[in-house]
């Protein structure tokens, strides 16, 4: 058992890639080490110090704010479509958004998948290299996004004060940029001290948790675009 | 032991100062330089190490820094129980302008104020705040571990929880007090007729009120799903975790609206956006919509925290555990999601569609049921029980009879064409208050004279207390009974005056007589409170002798909560002792902050944490968050640069100390 | 000051008839409801013995299942259901009766609400038969009254409890109400939607009158202002159209036509002056346009400053106004 390994070292050499996805799932899989009974107690000096996925006490904050964030966006969009059930023409002046710059940037979403599972995983391998390399992809990728999100913002064709419409639209893409800019800050923090230290195995799971996030911003930017470039078009 | 080997870690990092005296005294103790362990009992050496390891620095900057569950706890109980007082002399100040007819107490302005900042601050400042405090508190205890899962966060919450409510009342204080009423509708509250800053003051406590009760409700769900002790399966919580587990979650899904709906609000007064503008595309009844999604579960996130309270008191009184317990879990996760389809019924009076508020006239009528299955349960388990009636209960049984009645008075109004007729009259106010101050603060009560031995380890004076009570519960009712007359005779709510020729003078004045005696019952308790605290009869570890974990360690307990974290072995865990079970975890770390993650539904022993240490930067954050807020207020530009110091403040709490990750490195193991 | 009916308890129209009547089911099966749970409590009590509070806890519910109290429980669950579907069914049953009612011949009336007044406009589709009052609704006994409401600033509700339940006034939502009084008599109303500051000064009157007298004050209604009878009279109808009142109030057959506050046109035949506020007496005329602020602070009417013999003019023409 590799009780006192540091954080910081690599793989051993005997770690073929099933022994590696094995591990993973032990990882995140609960009470895999189970308690020792002791007389009268029940002792837990040999269990982990932290564990992926469910076993991290970081993954349910994230459920719990991917909870409330979700239901601010379901109400949201709700509130969209009930504006647009009582108007008559919607929008009622411009036109819809242009497509371009809300598609570009839900490609470019998809793409950060990539460098997002790959951190995920070089996470859960505590490879501390690749886990460096592919935050430092990511938060290239972030930027990217949030410069084609300011794009998407010029080519709305409404203000905010035009409408209803017009504050809709613009709400429900600034409460997604507004998540989209948190959690980019998020990464820069999470990849600041994967670079600068101090590191003890927690931050992989701090990682691994961010990464996990990140997916929340991706899933719930599909149903956005979908309401703000489509709901006036159907 | 040389000096060197105490100002180094194992890892090499040096140490600060504070730590290597602190590692010094834990080493002395332990003897080597080896971990200390707790799984011991008390007076042991590893319970003086966890006492050294968990005790807070002593003075101001302790305070500020705590990230102690108690001591949080306590501040959340603290403060909205002043707030609670405060509301209330408001409430006295409305009834004696209204104790006679064109009466010149206070002008139309200021009693608008008046009864928008009591709604608001019992709703949002008082009711929520202080059963989520007593949860801050209890559930750790009750689950059996050493801290909630996110203290830090908690302990944030608190400081944004504050800073919000004194905003709110400063506004007051300086004339610009919120007046649009504690719901806030659109127009009335919107750019064209919301004059001045009032509605601001009022969106922003919304919004740092909201925030807190997230994070509040994130933390303890957390800690109820993943710390339980070993052994505490689903089927073994009791009866309060639940309930506080599905007041958690219910506020996670409803709090979202209100605050949507505040900031929507806002941005309209701020930006000009048209979200509740006609003219432009907007509608007025989509605020109405967004807040009763949030208000009508807002109700029960009050309430059934309290039902916890009662199924708690109730079988350490009853000397018996709860009839039905698997029933009344189920009808608390039945309320909680029922609570969720009723928000309809808050307007009956618009232009909707009938047959939608048949609908929910029903489904009103159906939250009724789960709630009767309760009180079936607890009459079930007085029946059959044997009963001390001590003050806690006593405050139970006002519970019963003035919540019932509120529950009846509530499928009155649940009916469509009669809410039509009582709908914004004093009937409402009647039905609201019996169901909140019957429902919420006689449990309250209750509670407070349950748990204060265990929070101060002395006992509240029981003289004292039923006085307090049977003052309460006859002011009660006469302050709030003729007032379902006063509804029926066609007074509407939230008028400062009426003329003699309405008749509604006499009940009127009857009901202002009952406020006057309320006020008395309070005085009484902060009286017993006060004295209590300094000279009431000391309590020991379970003066009830009652069955759930909180009572297993002393009173008040000490930074650590258990010397050895217990495990369960049945629902009442002090009632019943299994034989060959263990009794209790051993193998935590007593020289740092360490508990134990179990697994969802059984609560095997999974991981152990180490909990975050006390730090200042939660409350800094907080600062910088209000800043933020009122900055965005005074100039759209605000919204931007005001991010930057939260930023900061944020970042700086999260960024790992070396300190604690040599600590971390010490005990690492990985999974 | 006109006390008129408003008490939910007597009913004197068909819609508020009707709720009564939910209300005598209501009432009973609620109060029997709470009789019995209360008697169950107490009986608990009671019965059970009493014990100190160390007392060995009983924890055998804990292994062992308890039938016969199981049983009870449920039988107590199976009927509040029931009772709670009956007091469903009637609640429905009300709302189909409300619904129901008979609306040929209905008198078409338009409320809008204002802060803190109710401008009422009586619609025919004769447009000679059209005709403008405030703050007081005539109607004939045993006709229907189609009710359309529309909110002009803020959300008001339109109540009057001896005849009907109430409906709001919502800006952007029209919203129709229909009622039949079916007793003569006055019978009180008051906004019942939080609007401000004058919320609880903004009463509406319902009279109702047996239908010849009814068509004898609409007939009134629709003719012009009263023409001045002496100079005193005519002297303040000059004033009225010279000063700041004819900015905001209307007095058909002279100049003024604006539509800011109340109709002014019959101001004489009305119970009150501000929506309920004072009497329609003279000196109360005399005090309320003076200092409007004095009686209703916050309302939109600003106080006018007139020497005593202006004042008297004025409150002559108004007086005559009938």
């Amino acid at each position: 058992m590799n009780t006192s390994r540091s954080p910081t070292a690599a793989p051993a050499d005997g770690d073929a890639p099933e022994d590696k996805a094995m591990r993973r799932r032990r990882q995140s899989t609960p009470a895999s080490i189970p308690a020792v009974r002791r007389g009268d107690a029940l002792d837990v000096a040999n269990l982990p110090s932290y564990g992926f996925g469910t076993r991290s006490l970081m993954w349910w904050g994230t459920a719990g704010m991917s909870a409330i964030e979700g239901m601010g966006f379901a109400l949201m969009i709700v509130a969209y479509f009930y504006l647009k059930s009582r108007s008559h023409l919607w929008p009622n002046e411009g036109g819809p958004p242009d497509l371009l710059w809300g598609t570009v940037n839900l490609g470019l979403a998809c793409l950060s998948a990539i460098p997002n599972v790959l951190a995920d995983k070089a996470a859960n391998d505590h490879d501390l290299r690749k886990v460096r390399i592919w935050l430092v992809v990511f938060v290239i990728f972030g930027l990217a996004l949030l410069g084609v999100r300011w794009l998407e913002f010029t080519a709305l064709n409404v203000r905010w004060d035009a409408s209803a419409y017009g504050s809709a639209v613009w709400v429900l893409l600034g409460l997604h940029t507004f998540n989209l800019v948190t959690n980019y800050a998020d990464s820069l923090v999470v990849a600041a001290v994967v670079f600068k230290g101090p590191l003890d195995g927690k931050r992989f799971v701090d990682v691994a948790e961010n990464a996990g996030y990140w997916w929340f911003i991706v899933l719930t930017w599909i149903p956005v675009y979908a309401v703000v470039y489509w709901g006036p078009r159907v | 032991m040389s000096a060197d080997a105490g100002s180094v870690s194992a890892a090499g990092v040096p140490l600060e100062r504070s730590q290597r005296a602190r590692r010094k005294r834990a080493d002395a103790v332990a003897g080597s330089g080896e971990v200390l362990r707790d799984g011991a009992g008390w007076g042991s050496r590893a319970a003086l190490a966890l006492d050294h390891t968990w005790r807070d620095e002593s003075g101001f900057i302790g305070w500020l820094r705590t990230n102690d569950h108690k001591r949080i706890g306590k501040r959340f109980v603290v403060t909205a129980f002043l707030f609670f007082c405060a509301a209330g002399i408001l409430a006295a100040v409305m009834r004696m302008q209204l104790a006679s007819p064109d009466n010149h107490v206070v002008g139309p302005d200021f009693y608008d104020q008046l009864f928008t900042m009591h709604g608001t601050t019992m709703m949002f400042i008082f009711a929520v705040p202080i059963m989520q405090g007593m949860g801050v508190y209890l559930v750790p205890l009750m689950v059996g571990t050493r801290n909630t899962a996110f203290p830090r966060m908690t302990a944030c919450a608190y400081w944004l929880y504050l800073l919000g409510a004194l905003s709110l009342w400063f506004g007051f204080a300086i004339n610009t007090g919120a007046d649009a009423g504690w719901f806030a509708y659109v127009p009335l509250a919107g750019p064209q007729y919301g004059i001045g800053k009032r509605a601001d003051v009022w969106n922003n406590l919304i919004n740092l009120t909201e925030a807190m009760g997230l994070m509040v409700a994130v933390d303890i769900a957390t800690v109820i799903l993943k710390m339980r002790a070993p052994g505490m399966s689903l089927r073994r919580m009791p009866l309060f975790v639940w309930a506080s587990l599905v007041a958690s979650m219910m506020i996670i899904f409803a709090m979202p609206s209100v605050m949507l709906a505040a900031n929507l609000a806002q941005f309209d007064r701020t930006f000009s956006t048209h979200f509740f503008n006609p003219a432009e595309g907007g509608d007025v009844l989509i605020w109405q919509h967004l807040f009763w999604f949030f208000g009508h579960p807002e109700v029960y996130f009050i309430f059934i925290p309290a039902l916890g309270f009662v199924s708690t008191i109730i079988p350490t009184f009853a000397r018996r555990p709860m009839f039905g317990h698997s029933a009344v879990v189920l009808s608390l996760i039945a309320t909680g999601f029922l609570a969720f389809g009723l928000w309809v019924h808050h307007m009956f009076a618009t232009n909707l569609p009938e047959l939608g508020k048949s609908f929910f006239t029903a489904m009103s009528f159906m939250i009724a049921i789960p709630t009767a299955a309760q009180i079936f349960c607890w009459i079930a388990t007085l029946w059959t029980g044997r009963i001390s009636l001590r003050v806690p209960l006593l405050f139970v049984l006002g519970f019963f009879a003035i919540l019932v009645l509120g529950g009846l008075t509530g499928i009155m109004v649940g009916a469509v064409p009669f809410d039509l007729q009582v709908h914004d009259s004093y009937f409402v106010v009647a039905h609201l208050h019996y169901v909140l101050i019957g429902g919420a603060v006689f449990p309250l009560f209750g509670a407070f004279f349950y748990w204060f031995p265990k929070f101060t380890g002395r006992m509240l004076d029981e003289r004292l207390g039923r006085w307090q009570f049977w003052l309460f519960f006859v002011g009660f009712n006469v302050a709030f009974f003729p007032m379902h007359m006063l509804g029926l005779q066609g007074m509407p709510r939230r008028i400062y005056t009426y003329g003699a020729e309405t008749g509604w003078g006499t009940l009127n004045l009857i009901a202002t007589i009952g406020a006057v005696v309320i006020a008395a019952s309070v005085l009484l308790f902060v009286v017993n409170f006060v004295r209590s605290l300094a000279k009431g009869a000391l309590a020991g570890d379970n003066p009830w002798g009652a069955g759930t974990l909180e009572w297993a360690t002393h009173s008040p307990p000490p930074a650590f909560n258990f010397v050895a974290l217990p495990v369960v072995a049945s629902r009442e865990p002090l009632w019943v002792r299994e034989a060959d079970e263990p009794t209790h975890v051993s193998g935590l770390s007593a020289q740092t902050r360490e508990g134990l993650v179990t697994t969802v539904l059984d609560a095997l022993p999974d991981v152990r944490y180490s909990y975050p240490s006390p730090t200042v930067w939660p409350f800094i954050a907080a600062v910088t968050v209000v800043i933020w807020l009122f900055w965005s207020n005074i100039t759209p530009s605000g919204m931007y640069y005001g991010l930057i110091p939260p930023a900061i403040a944020f970042v700086a709490w999260y960024w790992p100390s070396r300190k604690e990750t040599a600590e971390e490195l010490l005990l690492q193991r990985r999974p | 000051m006109i006390g008129g009916l408003h008490d939910v308890l007597m009913p004197a129209g068909a819609q508020a008839q009707a709720i009564l009547a939910l209300w005598h089911w209501l009432l009973p099966i609620c109060t029997l409801v709470f009789v019995a749970i209360m008697a169950a409590l107490w009986l608990a009590v009671r019965r059970a013995p009493r014990v100190a509070q160390d007392d060995t806890p009983d924890v055998s519910s804990l292994f062992e299942r308890e039938p016969k109290v199981t049983r009870t429980v449920w039988i107590a669950v199976a009927v509040s259901t029931v009772l709670l579907l009956a007091l469903l069914a009637a609640s429905v049953f009300t709302d189909r009766a409300i619904a129901r009612l008979p609306l040929a011949n209905a008198l078409h009336i338009e409320l809008t609400g204002y802060q803190w007044w109710w401008a009422v406009r009586y619609d025919d589709a004769d447009p000679s038969r059209i005709f403008t009052t405030a703050n007081e609704l005539h109607v004939p006994v045993g006709r229907p009254v189609i009710v359309s409401l529309a909110g002009a600033d803020v959300i008001h509700s339109f109540w009057v409890p001896s005849l009907h339940g109430k409906k709001d006034l919502i800006p952007g939502r029209d919203a129709t109400v229909s009622f039949r009084a079916d007793r003569p008599g006055i019978y009180r109303g008051q906004c019942a939607e939080y609007c401000g500051y004058q919320h609880a000064h903004m009463v509406l009157y319902v009279v109702a009158d047996a239908p010849d007298v009814y068509e004898r004050w609409a007939a009134q209604q629709r003719k012009p202002a009263v023409a001045p009878v002496n100079d005193e009279q005519a002297r303040g109808r000059d004033l009225f159209v010279a000063k700041s009142c004819a900015m905001c109030h209307a007095i058909n057959g002279t100049s003024a036509q604006a539509r800011n506050a109340p109709d002014l046109t019959h101001v004489a035949s009305r119970m009150t002056i501000g929506a309920g506020t004072l009497e329609n007496s003279v000196s109360a005329r005399a005090a309320w346009i003076l200092d409007p602020q004095q009686f209703k602070p916050g309302a939109k009417m600003p106080g006018e400053n007139l020497a005593p013999e202006e004042l008297a003019a004025l409150n002559a023409y108004l007086g005559s106004l009938s």
